[in-house]
């Protein structure tokens, strides 16, 4: 140690010295150091109080039994505490009359905003446009297979399309025409030719009046003779610009030949009613909703 | 680590030196006097001023609603959109403080800066209790804390206590209802974000007003050290005429008083000075320009039968004329230069601005937001679908019907959401969400362009008021 006190500068030094130059002694100021020391001090208690130090499975509680996920279940429970008594009314009423209770259709609105980027975006996208042409229909338009009421929507929700585990699921299955072997490939050839000539695409127009005698024969019992489709076997209408599958030849050549089987599942033992009608009438007020029948 | 024998550092660190200005009369006390009651006066009874708007509006004067999102100053309204008016407004106080401070130096610092306001009401509280300087001088110096130290110490603080609560009480009366509020304070209903308020503006005026006073100037304050940028040597700003005033000294009779100046040392004007300066040994940073050293000097003036103006508002420019015996130039001289015009052109320009932009803004508006997920909707027959969010902003007093249309493409229809109609009625003073579609059949240009451009109109059917708002139509783009 070189003497702490510089002769030539007549100040203080902290005695440290490299190359010969040295460093004034200015030590920290006395409030300064003890805000320091009471960080410090924080620091400690801080951990004994709220969860801090890692353990192997989790981490030491905090004796003040802080947790924030006990935070989140109470805001939750505060919330659905809050939301009671107009989910209980929302689950209760016509589905009907939603629509003409401005505040009960606006909390269904945005809780079946909130409910469908949960369990539906996933499949139907989160703008609900679907995935075009790969099955996941477009819920914007006013296209629907099995029906675009606020009655029938609810009904698809809460039960689902195809799935095994809800006895009410909507059900209908289309014969795979070629895999079978009820149609050979210039039937097929000749029927999409037909279909295609319905909503107005280019088509091989040799093959379209012997591709109408195949389409009365075998599927007209379900998509009706013009096409328009029956929503209440899910039968698509074919005469539209919409396709769920895709509407090129080629596209309809695989639906024809090896069918269809779009699967959706049933949502009633996994929301409640409130919640299923929530989303009902979100997805009726997306643009393509129906009026109920009379 | 051992210290060092004999020599201590030395400190950076200077303690307070306690001021204790003494009372002065005179003009510029005068207009200081009432400078403060009319600015606090503003202050404390702006927010009791009721202003009748209806029945739906809140019927305070001057009210910062901070829950719905307006400010309401008499009959003007200001939606959150619309806060270019209180950006404007700032820009004309920098214009004015400019303007201000290069005529007449630091004039905001000495006679309208709420710290100087309130140091100054708090010294006058301090004289009230405690007596003028010599007895405060005398308790300061005091070191034992008799029965009648602690009285003048307790009335003072709990005096000045008062105060601050009345001021932080004035500031949250801005942001509700000021007789609800009260009511609420009283009681113990009131919001705990209120009582903070309350309680942080009440120890900061006690503090800053009682304890820190010059110091907030001369250490927290950036404007001293801003001003130096603004004033020149035309600026009028208070200085001593040393050229009058030097050599200093007692006159005494046959002690060669002819020789010395007009300043006879009696230290007035140091003593009345709330920053403990001494203007006579020139401009200084810390000098506020509060004037009371004028009105001190010229008092002593007077009583020694000598022309009033040793210290006075000068222009540096004039000195040397000064020196060579002729009178000052007039202060309209020294204030009326390209500068300080310059300044006066901007802010009454942006005053004029502001004006003109309160007058034409429109009572209704609309904003549209298209919806990008997905851009467009295939129908069933083919048509092309767009969705756009349309808030439609209702400023008037009572529900509206408002009409919903669009050009760009005669092709184009539009439907609202959820009602077969094309007018929606837009609940008064509110914003509304309306979700609108714009079809495009399938043969028409919009489906087959990429985009097409397209302006949504609404008009108020009470009135026929309009406003529009451009948007684009996104097409199949094959």
């Amino acid at each position: 140690m070189s003497d702490k006190r510089d002769d030539d500068l007549d100040y203080e030094t902290t005695g440290h010295e490299w190359d010969g130059i040295k460093e004034y002694n200015k030590p920290l100021p006395r409030w300064w150091l003890w805000t320091f020391y009471a960080t410090i001090v924080w620091g400690v208690l801080y951990t004994i109080a709220y969860p801090a130090w890692p353990l192997i499975n989790g981490a030491t509680p905090g004796i003040l039994g802080f947790a924030t996920r006990s935070e989140v279940a109470e805001d939750i429970a505060r919330f659905e505490d809050a939301n009671a008594g107009i989910s209980a009314q929302l689950a209760s009423v016509e589905l009907t009359e939603i629509a003409n209770d401005p505040e009960l259709n606006q909390y269904a609105q945005n809780a079946g905003a909130a409910v469908f980027r949960t369990w539906c975006a996933q499949c139907h996208g989160s703008g609900a446009a679907g995935v075009q042409a790969s099955g996941y229909p477009n819920l914007l338009d006013d296209d629907w297979l099995w029906g675009g009421d606020i009655e029938n929507i609810h009904a698809t929700i809460a039960h689902g399309i195809r799935n095994e585990n809800d006895p009410d699921a909507r059900y209908s299955e289309m014969p795979a025409f070629g895999a079978d072997e009820l149609l050979n490939d210039y039937e097929i050839h000749q029927v999409v030719n037909y279909v295609m000539s319905l909503s107005g695409e280019p088509q091989d127009a040799s093959a379209v009046a012997a591709g109408e005698t195949v389409y009365l024969d075998n599927c007209a019992a379900c998509h009706m003779d013009d096409g328009s489709g029956d929503p209440w076997q899910g039968a698509p209408n074919l005469a539209d610009a919409i396709w769920l599958y895709g509407g090129d030849y080629d596209k309809l050549m695989e639906t024809v030949t090896y069918s269809r089987f779009g699967v959706m599942p049933s949502w009633a033992d996994r929301l409640s009613e409130a919640e299923i009608r929530a989303v009902a009438t979100y997805v009726h007020s997306l643009g393509g909703g129906e009026a109920t029948p009379e | 680590m051992s210290q060092t024998e004999n020599q201590t550092p030395p400190s950076l660190y200077a303690a307070r030196e306690p001021i204790f200005p003494k009372r002065v009369s005179g003009n510029f006390r005068s207009l200081k006097w009432i400078l403060m009651i009319f600015t606090l006066g503003v202050y404390y009874v702006t927010p009791w001023i009721r202003w009748d708007r209806g029945p739906q509006l809140p019927d305070q004067a001057v009210l910062v609603d901070l829950a719905n999102r307006r400010f309401f100053f008499f009959w003007i309204e200001i939606w959150p959109h619309e806060f270019y008016f209180i950006a404007g407004l700032l820009i004309m106080a920098g214009l004015g403080l400019f303007l201000f401070t290069s005529a007449l130096g630091r004039v905001w610092c000495g006679y309208a800066c709420p710290q100087t306001v309130w140091t100054d009401l708090f010294i006058l509280v301090e004289r009230w209790i405690e007596g003028d300087r010599n007895a405060r001088l005398r308790l300061h110096r005091q070191k034992k804390m008799d029965f009648r130290k602690a009285r003048l110490l307790m009335t003072k603080w709990v005096a000045w206590f008062l105060i601050g609560l009345a001021t932080g009480g004035a500031w949250v009366f801005y942001f509700a209802d000021a007789p609800t509020l009260l009511r609420d304070l009283v009681t113990g209903q009131a919001h705990p974000v209120a009582y903070t308020t309350l309680l942080i503006l009440t120890a900061t005026t006690f503090f800053f007003g009682g304890f820190a006073r010059e110091q907030i100037c001369i250490y927290a304050c950036p404007w001293p050290r801003i001003q130096a940028a603004m004033m020149d040597e035309d600026t009028l700003t208070i200085g001593y005429r040393e050229w009058r005033g030097e050599p200093r000294g007692k006159h005494r009779k046959g002690e060669g008083a002819e020789q010395l100046g007009d300043c006879i040392d009696c230290m007035a004007c140091v003593n009345v000075c709330p920053m403990g300066i001494d203007i006579r040994d020139g401009q200084q940073m810390e000098c506020i320009t509060c004037g009371l050293c004028i009105d001190a000097c010229d008092e002593i003036m007077e009583k020694i039968g000598k022309p009033r103006g040793l210290i006075d508002y000068l222009a540096l420019s004039d000195e040397p004329r000064e020196r060579a015996g002729a009178a000052a130039r007039s202060p309209w001289y020294h204030i009326f230069r390209v500068r300080t015009m310059m300044y006066t052109a901007l802010w009454s320009l942006v005053g004029i601005g502001l004006i003109f932009a309160l007058f034409i803004r429109p009572e209704i508006e609309l904003t549209v937001a298209p919806v990008r997920n997905p851009t467009f909707v295939t129908l069933s027959d083919g048509s092309i679908r767009n969705t756009y969010d349309v808030r439609l902003l209702n400023k008037h007093g009572e529900d509206r019907p408002f009409r919903v249309s669009i050009t760009g493409h005669p092709a184009l229809r539009v439907q609202l959401e959820g009602t077969p109609y094309e007018t929606v009625d837009v609940p008064a003073n509110e914003t509304f969400l309306q979700r609108v579609y714009v079809v495009a059949p399938p043969p028409s240009d919009p489906a087959r362009d990429e985009r097409t451009e397209i302006r949504f109109w609404v008009e108020d059917l009470t009135n026929g008021d309009r406003a529009y708002s451009d948007s684009l139509f996104n097409g199949r783009s094959n």
